[in-house]
């Protein structure tokens, strides 16, 4: 026997509606002024002094990379045993801080998570610097860089080959790969906007400049449906890209037999670790610029906050399980030397307040996103970030240094402190990953404006004007065919 | 002297919506026009179906682009490992039983090339860049990119007759009318 259900009531309609991803309802026209609105008005006093600030701060690290090549790798402080420190951690944490931006604009793309269509350009742009700061350190750490060259795939000394079956070279294939597909992808989704900002401009020189780059966008649907699979394949191919890249970086480690690295579980383990890193890095960016540019509030909204939040909750659950797991692994594969290295990293080591560090930030602070009110007090947010920042530095400093310091003969231990020049030179790829975002805040939008578009109520063929309160989400279904 | 008069690309029609130009798009492609087309700001979903376009074949020459990055990464690795300049690194094989260890530099050049021809085919298949087109001489033309839609059907197309076309974007919901010269 059929039995009517009562018809729900406004209440319960409320609860299972998604917030919408615009707020205020927006119109198209809106999207537009507020966005590009911010490349073309007048260069703020704020922005001079941030750049000043921040490309100072890039000379500086600049100038130590000048002086390290030019007097040598010594003028750091690496020893034996420690070969490796802070320039593969660095290294190792700006790869990983690059990894946000695919994820948000391939993997949450392929998953139509349809928030992503407010951050993914800039956190695809915040990828690009990252990588080009993570890029600095492989080339400069081999001492005499003029010989980078030998990581190319031709032959070199004596018409010998490099190694392919280094994961090395395995790294150097992956990392470039990742670069120029990220460019592809992050040009790709810019070119309307570049057309928006061609069509809108009324000097001629910026006319010419972004005209060149639009290519000669003119939004016709014989262009869109030829772009839009361009666009769906570039996801996909960058899809297993984005998982793959950390994992490649992970086998410099796993690959060996030093205890510490010698791990199974660290291609999952850094994947994960690299979104956690990278989430936390696009908050404290997006956060910041939400402030100055309150327009922005409309399109990032506190929905998009939260849902950052619990992705970085998940990730960073994921590693503190990681964490753990090492652990008991090593306790249980009953590898003397294995159980060694991890006694050393947690309790009898020299640097086990590095792993206090990493385990309080990376497992423990992300934790108060279990409540929401935490995940919507955006100056809790904002915290939490900037102690997964720290944190996964130190994590890649533990995992490196710890598992070298005290190595397999005790008479060859050794104290590692960095020098001033190190500790500068990281500094600086601070001031060139932030140089390089003001610029680019400055010249191009930081919202991908026709994703944007695409997402609100207007752009559905079969949107009703009643229907325009329910919110965006609710649409999503109800897609033709 | 006297300047050769304009030849007229199209005739081509504003609308306020996406749904408006959406359903003006299902009348032209009815009326049986071969040589037209719409412009939105956005994808706009259904688009092609109301066009009476199939589906993109973009994803024909990424497949070969594929393949060549495997062909390559397949030769790049194996053609001195394993033929011109055998080395033994840790007691690894220098015979088939190593190539396990090039998988992920095969993975990767898959990727690249696949990436690339992806970019480039777009580009191709989209007739990009084409820095000037006869659209861009109507001055309404430049809202495309902000929340403008339009359908402009080309003089080329058989069916094309200047003023039954004009009455007919009219007809079917057009604003501002409008004969664009090439």
């Amino acid at each position: 026997m059929a039995r009517t259900l009562p018809p729900p009531t406004a209440k319960e309609i409320a609860a299972v509606q998604r917030p919408p991803l615009i707020t205020n309802n927006r119109s198209l026209n809106w999207v537009t002024e507020n966005v590009a609105g911010i490349v073309e008005g007048p260069t703020k006093l704020w922005w001079w002094v941030s750049f000043l600030i921040c490309s100072t701060i890039a000379m500086i690290g600049l100038f130590c990379i000048g002086y390290q090549i030019s007097t040598g790798v010594g003028v750091w402080g690496e020893n034996h045993p420690v070969g490796w420190a802070w320039d593969i951690t660095n290294f190792v944490f700006w790869i990983g801080i690059g990894h946000a931006g695919t994820l948000i604009s391939a993997i949450l793309f392929l998953t139509r998570q349809k928030w992503r269509t407010s951050i993914n350009r800039a956190a695809e742009a915040m990828t690009l610097f990252a990588v080009i700061c993570a890029g600095i350190f492989p080339g400069i750490h081999v001492g005499r860089v003029w010989m980078a060259w030998f990581l190319a795939p031709v032959p070199n000394a004596n018409a010998i080959w490099p190694n392919f079956r280094s994961p090395l070279l395995w790294d150097v294939f992956a990392v470039s790969t990742y670069f120029s597909v990220s460019v592809l992808f992050w040009y790709t989704g810019l070119v309307p906007d570049l057309g928006t900002l061609r069509d809108r401009t009324t000097s001629k020189i910026k006319k010419v400049i972004y005209g060149i780059f639009a290519l000669g966008w003119r939004g016709s649907n014989r262009q869109w449906r030829h772009y839009e699979m361009a666009y769906l394949l570039l996801a996909g191919l960058s899809t297993p890209l984005v998982l793959s890249v950390h994992s490649v970086v992970s086998f410099d480690f796993a690959t060996s037999i030093v205890p510490g690295w010698h791990t199974t579980i660290f291609p999952p383990y850094f994947v994960a670790g690299a979104i956690f890193g990278g989430f936390a890095m696009v908050l404290t960016i997006m956060l910041p610029a939400r402030l100055i540019y309150p327009a922005l509030k409309d399109l990032i909204t506190p929905a998009h906050v939260d849902k950052m939040c619990k992705i970085i909750l998940l990730t960073g659950s994921i590693v503190g399980y990681a964490y753990l797991m090492e652990l008991f692994i090593a306790w249980y594969g009953a590898n003397p030397f294995e159980r060694a290295a991890f006694w050393n990293r947690i309790v009898g080591g020299p640097y086990v307040w590095a792993y206090i560090c990493m385990m309080t930030c990376n497992v423990i602070s992300p934790q108060i996103f279990w409540f929401p009110s935490m995940r919507r007090n955006l100056i809790v947010v904002f915290i939490v970030c900037m102690f997964v920042n720290a944190g996964m530095w130190f994590e890649r400093f533990v995992i490196i240094v710890t598992s070298i310091v005290q190595d397999f003969l005790p008479s060859a231990w050794h104290m590692y402190h960095p020098s001033w020049v190190e500790i500068w030179t990281f500094i600086g790829t601070f001031g060139i990953f932030l140089s390089l975002f003001l610029l680019f805040i400055r010249f191009l939008p930081m919202i991908a404006m026709s994703e944007v578009k695409l997402v609100s109520p207007e752009a559905d063929p079969h949107h009703h004007v009643e229907d325009a309160q329910i919110g965006m989400d609710a649409h999503s279904t109800e897609v033709t065919e | 002297m006297i300047a050769e008069p304009k030849r007229i690309y199209g005739v081509a029609a504003e609308f306020s919506t996406a749904k408006a130009l959406f359903e003006a798009a299902e009348q032209v492609r009815d009326e049986g026009f071969k040589r037209w087309d719409v412009h939105s700001p956005f994808p706009i979903h259904g688009m092609d179906k109301a066009m009476g376009l199939g589906k993109s074949w973009l994803s024909a020459p990424v497949l070969a682009g594929g393949i060549a990055g495997l062909l390559t990464a397949t030769a790049l690795t194996m053609y001195p490992a394993l033929i011109e300049y055998k080395t033994v690194v840790n007691a690894k094989p220098t015979d088939f039983f190593t190539v396990p260890a090039f998988m992920p530099i095969m993975f990767e050049l898959t990727i690249l090339f696949s990436a690339f021809t992806a970019f480039f085919a777009m580009l191709v298949f989209n007739q990009l860049p084409k820095w000037y087109h006869p659209m861009f001489n109507w001055d309404r033309f430049s809202r495309v990119t902000d929340d403008g839609f339009f359908l402009v059907i080309e003089s080329r197309d058989p069916k094309f007759a200047e003023t039954r076309t004009r009455d007919f974007l009219e007809k079917i919901g057009g604003k501002y009318v409008t004969l664009v010269e090439e």
